[in-house]
C-alpha cells in the first residue's frame, strides 16, 4: 500500500530522472504511446483525488438543486424506490470487496488470480448498471417519467450521472485488466514494474470505491432525507 | 548513456508534430492560436454592437454581408443585438479571457518553469485543447441554425433561456448549441486542469520547492484548482437547463408561465435556482480570468524592475486567498433578485473583504517598483498598465459590493464599465504583457518594440477613453442590454457619450491591428531572440528559444535560487538563474 505512494523523495530521485537503465516500458508492444519519461507513481492517484473533487463539486451542484426544488414544494411527489435498487446496492458493494481483494492478491503478486478478481468486480460493475436500467424499466411500467414529477426528474438524473461515472470506472478497469493481462509474465519478479501497475490499479481502485459511496449517498438523498 | 531513455524525439510526422501533438508547448500555441481567431470575432461583434448604439437608425448595408439573416435591410435589430451582447459575452469570457492565459501561457510555461519535461498527462491536454475548440465551433455553429444565436447573455438566465424558441429568435436551437459548447468547455477544463495541479504537484524538479515556483506557476496553479471546482457547478446548471429544454422537467421553470401568450406546462421550477448555481461558477470564473494576469504581473514587474518581487510569500498567500473568497460571494451578483437582506450583507461583507488580498498584490507591485532601475519594455508597460487597471477596475467593485449601492446601479452601464475593466481589459492587458515577454521564447524571436509601444500607448488611452464615460452613463441611469434608448427621455442627452465611446473603442480596436502585425511579421523577420533577451531568472530563461521538444533534453535542471533574485548585493550581475551554483558569487 505504502509502496504506491510516492513520497517526496521518490519524486525528486524519479523527477531527475533516474530511471532504471533501459527499462522497455511499453513491453516492446509499442501502442503507439510516449511514456512520460519522469511521472512519478503518485501521480496517477493525485489526479484521480482531484478528478474525484471535480465530480464531487458536480454532484453537489445538484445535490444542492435537489434540496432547493424539494424546500419549493407544491408538485413534489417522492417516488417509492424500486425494489431492485436494494440489490443493485448490494452488488455494488460487493465489488468494491473484490476489488480490494484483486488488490490485495497483486501485493502478493499473484498475478493472474488479482487479474480474476478484477474480472469479477468489472462484471460485477457491468450487472450494476444493468439493474440501474431495470430500476428505470420499472418505473416507467408505472408510469413515471422524466418529466413526471421533480422527484422523478432527479431519480432519472442522478442515477444517469451517475451511471456515466460507473461506465467509466468499468472502462478504466477493462484497460488495466488488460493492460495487466498482456504483461502478467513480465510482471513477476519485476519490482519496479509491478509497483508501477500497482500503482495504476490503485488509482482505479480509489476512483471505484467512490462510485460505490457516490451511489450510497444518492440512494438515501433520494429516497431517506427528508 | 542511460540519460539518453529520458530524451524522446519529436514525432516526425506533420500531423503528430503540429496538430493532434502531445508536446504542452504546441498545445498551448494552440490555445494561443484559438484565441487570437476568438478574439477577433469577439471584437468585431463588440463594434457592430457599439455602431447600433452610436448610430441607432443608420443602416450598415456593407456590415450586413456578415450577417445577412439576421440583419435583413441592414440595420441591427434589437433581437440581433441581444444575440451580439451573447455572443460577444460567451466568446470572450470562455474562449479568450480562459483560454489564452490559463490553456496558452498555462501550458506552454508551466512544466518548463517547474523544470519537467511536459505536462504530467501529455494526451489528456491534448483532448482538453480539441474538446476546446470543438466547443468553439459548437458555439460558433449558432450563429448559422435556424433562429441564429441565442439572445439571453452570456449568464442565460432563466426562464428566457429555458422554455425555448417561443421566448425569441436564437433561444431554439440557438441556446441548446450554447448549453452544448459550454458543457464542452467544462470538460475541457477540467482535463486541464487536471495536468496542471498534477504537474505542479508532482513534477517539479529537484530543487524546486514550493517556495521558489515562479507566481506565474502559482497564480496557474490556483487557477486550476478554482476551475476544477467551480466548472463542475455550471456543468451540472447547464444540464439541468438543458433538460427543462428538452425533456419537459421544471427545475428552473415556474408554474404558470405566460410566453407570447401561450401558459407554458411547466410547474414550479425556480428561476433564482438557475442564477445560484450559474453564479456559483461565475465569479470564481472572474478569478479564473484574472489570476493568471496577476502571475504575469508580478513575474514581468520584478524582471524589469530588477528587483525581487516584494513579499513572495504575501503574493502566495494573497492568490490563495482571493481563490477561496471567490467562492463565497456569488451572491453579489444577485443583490436585485429579492434575497434576504441578511444572506445580501454576508455576501457584501465578503465581497468587500477581497479588498484585503487585492490590495497586498497592489501594495507589493508597487513596493516592488519603489526605488528600481525601472526597465521600460514593452511588457513592462503593459503589466504597469495591468496594475493601473486592476486598481481603476477593482475599486469600482467596492462600490458595487455593497448593496445600498447596487441596488440602484444594477444592470447599467456602471456594471458593464466595472466587469469590462476589471475583468477583460486587465485580463488582456496581463496576456499582452506575456505575449511581448514570452514571444522570444516561443518563437526565438523579439517583437518590434516601437510598433509594440504605440500599441501599448494607443490601447491604454483606448480603453480608458471607452470606460470611464461608461461609468458616467451607468451612475445617470443608462440599463444596459438596451439596443436603443429612443422613447427614454431621460437618455436622450446621454447619446453624444455613446458616439464618443463608439469612436474610441474604433480606434482602439483599430490599435490592435499594430498587434497582429506585430506579431505576425516578428514570428518570420523579427530580430532573432537570444536564450535570456531579458536577463530573466526562470527556467524558461534557460532553455534554447524556442525550447527543443523535451525542453531540457537529457540534463535536468537542478534549482539552487528563488524564482527573483534581481540586483543581489555581492553578485556578479544583477540576477542569478534558478539554475546557478548555490555558492553564493565571489565577493
Amino acid at each position: 500500500m505504502a509502496k504506491t505512494v510516492a513520497t517526496l523523495k521518490d519524486i525528486e530521485t524519479i523527477a531527475v530522472g533516474s530511471r532504471p537503465p533501459g527499462r522497455p516500458d511499453d513491453g516492446g508492444q509499442g501502442g503507439g504511446k510516449e511514456p512520460s519519461p519522469s511521472l512519478p507513481e503518485g501521480s496517477y492517484r493525485l489526479a484521480i483525488l482531484f478528478a474525484l473533487a471535480s465530480i464531487s463539486m458536480l454532484f453537489l451542484g445538484f445535490t444542492s438543486a435537489y434540496i432547493v426544488r424539494q424546500g419549493l414544494g407544491g408538485d413534489w411527489y417522492p417516488l417509492d424506490p424500486p425494489a431492485i435498487l436494494w440489490a443493485n446496492t448490494a452488488i455494488l458493494l460487493i465489488s468494491s470487496a473484490t476489488l480490494t481483494r484483486a488488490r490485495a492478491l497483486l501485493q502478493r503478486e499473484a498475478i493472474r488470480e488479482s487479474l480474476r478478481w478484477l474480472a469479477i468486480t468489472g462484471l460485477l460493475g457491468l450487472l450494476f448498471l444493468l439493474g440501474q436500467y431495470g430500476a428505470w424499466r420499472e418505473l416507467v411500467t408505472r408510469g413515471i417519467y422524466l418529466h413526471t414529477n421533480p422527484h422523478s426528474s432527479f431519480f432519472y438524473l442522478l442515477t444517469a450521472a451517475h451511471g456515466i461515472h460507473v461506465l467509466g470506472g468499468l472502462l478504466a478497469l477493462g484497460y488495466v485488466a488488460l493492460r495487466g493481462w498482456r504483461r502478467r509474465l513480465i510482471l513477476i519478479g519485476a519490482p519496479d514494474r509491478l509497483r508501477h501497475y500497482g500503482a495504476l490499479v490503485g488509482a482505479t481502485a480509489l476512483y471505484w470505491h467512490f462510485m460505490d459511496g457516490l451511489w450510497v449517498y444518492l440512494f438515501i438523498l433520494l429516497f431517506f432525507w427528508r | 548513456m542511460t540519460q539518453a531513455v529520458v530524451t524522446h524525439e519529436a514525432p516526425k510526422s506533420f500531423l503528430r508534430r503540429y496538430i493532434f501533438s502531445t508536446d504542452h508547448k504546441v498545445i498551448g500555441l494552440q490555445y494561443l492560436f484559438l484565441a487570437m481567431v476568438a478574439v477577433v470575432v469577439g471584437i468585431i461583434l463588440s463594434l457592430y454592437m457599439r455602431l447600433r448604439l452610436a448610430w441607432p437608425t443608420e443602416k450598415w448595408p456593407l456590415l450586413s454581408k456578415l450577417f445577412p439573416q439576421a440583419m435583413a435591410g441592414g440595420t441591427i435589430s434589437p433581437e440581433f443585438y441581444l444575440s451580439l451582447v451573447t455572443m460577444h459575452g460567451t466568446i470572450m469570457v470562455f474562449f479568450v479571457l480562459t483560454t489564452a492565459p490559463l490553456g496558452g501561457f498555462g501550458n506552454y510555461f508551466l512544466p518548463i518553469q517547474v523544470g519537467a519535461h511536459d505536462m504530467a498527462f501529455p494526451v489528456l491536454n491534448m483532448l482538453s485543447f480539441w474538446v476546446t475548440l470543438a466547443g468553439f465551433v459548437v458555439l460558433m455553429a449558432a450563429f448559422f441554425v435556424s433562429g441564429g444565436a441565442p439572445i439571453s447573455g452570456w449568464t442565460a438566465y432563466a426562464p428566457l433561456s429555458a422554455v425555448g424558441e417561443i421566448a425569441g429568435p436564437g433561444l431554439g436551437m440557438g441556446q441548446n448549441l450554447w448549453i452544448l459548447s459550454i458543457a464542452l468547455f467544462c470538460i475541457a477544463s477540467l482535463l486541464g486542469a487536471l495536468n496542471f495541479i498534477t504537474t505542479t504537484l508532482n513534477l517539479r524538479t529537484k530543487g524546486m520547492a514550493m517556495t521558489r515556483l515562479p507566481l506565474t506557476v502559482w497564480a496557474w496553479f490556483t487557477t486550476a484548482v478554482l476551475a476544477l471546482l467551480a466548472f463542475p457547478v455550471l456543468l451540472a446548471g447547464g444540464i439541468l437547463l438543458l433538460l427543462d429544454r428538452v425533456a419537459g422537467t421544471s427545475f428552473f421553470v415556474p408554474e404558470g408561465l405566460i410566453v407570447s401568450d401561450q401558459i407554458l406546462p411547466h410547474k414550479g421550477g425556480s428561476p433564482l435556482l438557475w442564477q445560484h448555481l450559474f453564479w456559483f461558477f461565475g465569479h470564481p470564473e472572474v478569478y479564473i480570468a484574472i489570476l493568471p494576469g496577476m502571475g504575469i504581473t508580478s513575474h514581468v514587474l520584478s524582471t524589469f524592475a530588477r528587483k525581487p518581487i516584494f513579499g513572495y510569500r504575501a503574493m502566495v498567500a494573497a492568490i490563495f486567498a482571493i481563490g477561496v473568497l471567490g467562492f463565497l460571494v456569488w451572491g453579489h451578483h444577485m443583490f436585485v433578485s429579492g434575497m434576504s437582506p441578511y444572506s445580501a450583507i454576508a455576501f457584501s461583507l465578503l465581497t468587500l473583504s477581497i479588498g484585503v488580498p487585492s490590495a497586498i498584490k497592489t501594495f507589493n507591485w508597487l513596493a516592488t517598483l519603489y526605488k528600481a532601475r525601472i526597465r521600460f519594455t514593452v511588457p513592462m508597460l503593459f503589466a504597469l498598465g495591468f496594475v493601473s487597471i486592476f486598481v481603476s477596475g477593482g475599486l469600482s467593485g467596492i462600490i458595487l459590493g455593497q448593496t445600498s449601492l447596487d441596488i440602484p446601479m444594477h444592470d447599467t452601464y456602471f456594471v458593464v464599465a466595472h466587469f469590462h475593466l476589471i475583468m477583460g481589459v486587465a485580463a488582456i492587458f496581463g496576456i499582452f504583457a506575456g505575449t511581448y515577454y514570452w514571444f522570444p521564447k516561443m518563437f526565438g524571436r523579439m517583437m518590434n518594440e516601437a510598433l509594440g509601444k504605440l500599441h501599448f500607448w494607443l490601447t491604454f488611452v483606448g480603453v480608458y477613453a471607452i470606460f470611464i464615460p461608461m461609468h458616467m452613463m451607468g451612475i445617470a441611469g443608462h440599463p444596459r442590454r438596451y439596443a436603443e434608448t429612443a422613447g427614454f427621455d431621460f437618455l436622450a442627452p446621454l447619446q453624444p457619450i455613446h458616439v464618443f465611446i463608439t469612436i474610441a473603442a474604433l480606434i482602439t480596436a483599430g490599435a490592435q491591428l499594430l498587434f497582429f502585425f506585430n506579431f505576425f511579421w516578428s514570428i518570420w523577420k523579427g530580430r532573432r531572440a537570444e536564450v535570456n533577451p531579458w536577463q530573466a531568472t526562470t527556467l524558461e530563461w534557460t532553455v534554447p528559444s524556442p525550447p527543443p521538444h523535451d525542453n531540457f533534453g537529457p540534463q535536468i535542471p537542478t534549482v539552487h535560487h528563488g524564482p527573483y533574485e534581481y540586483s543581489v548585493p555581492g553578485a556578479a550581475e544583477d540576477y542569478i538563474l534558478q539554475t546557478a551554483p548555490p555558492t553564493p558569487a565571489k565577493s
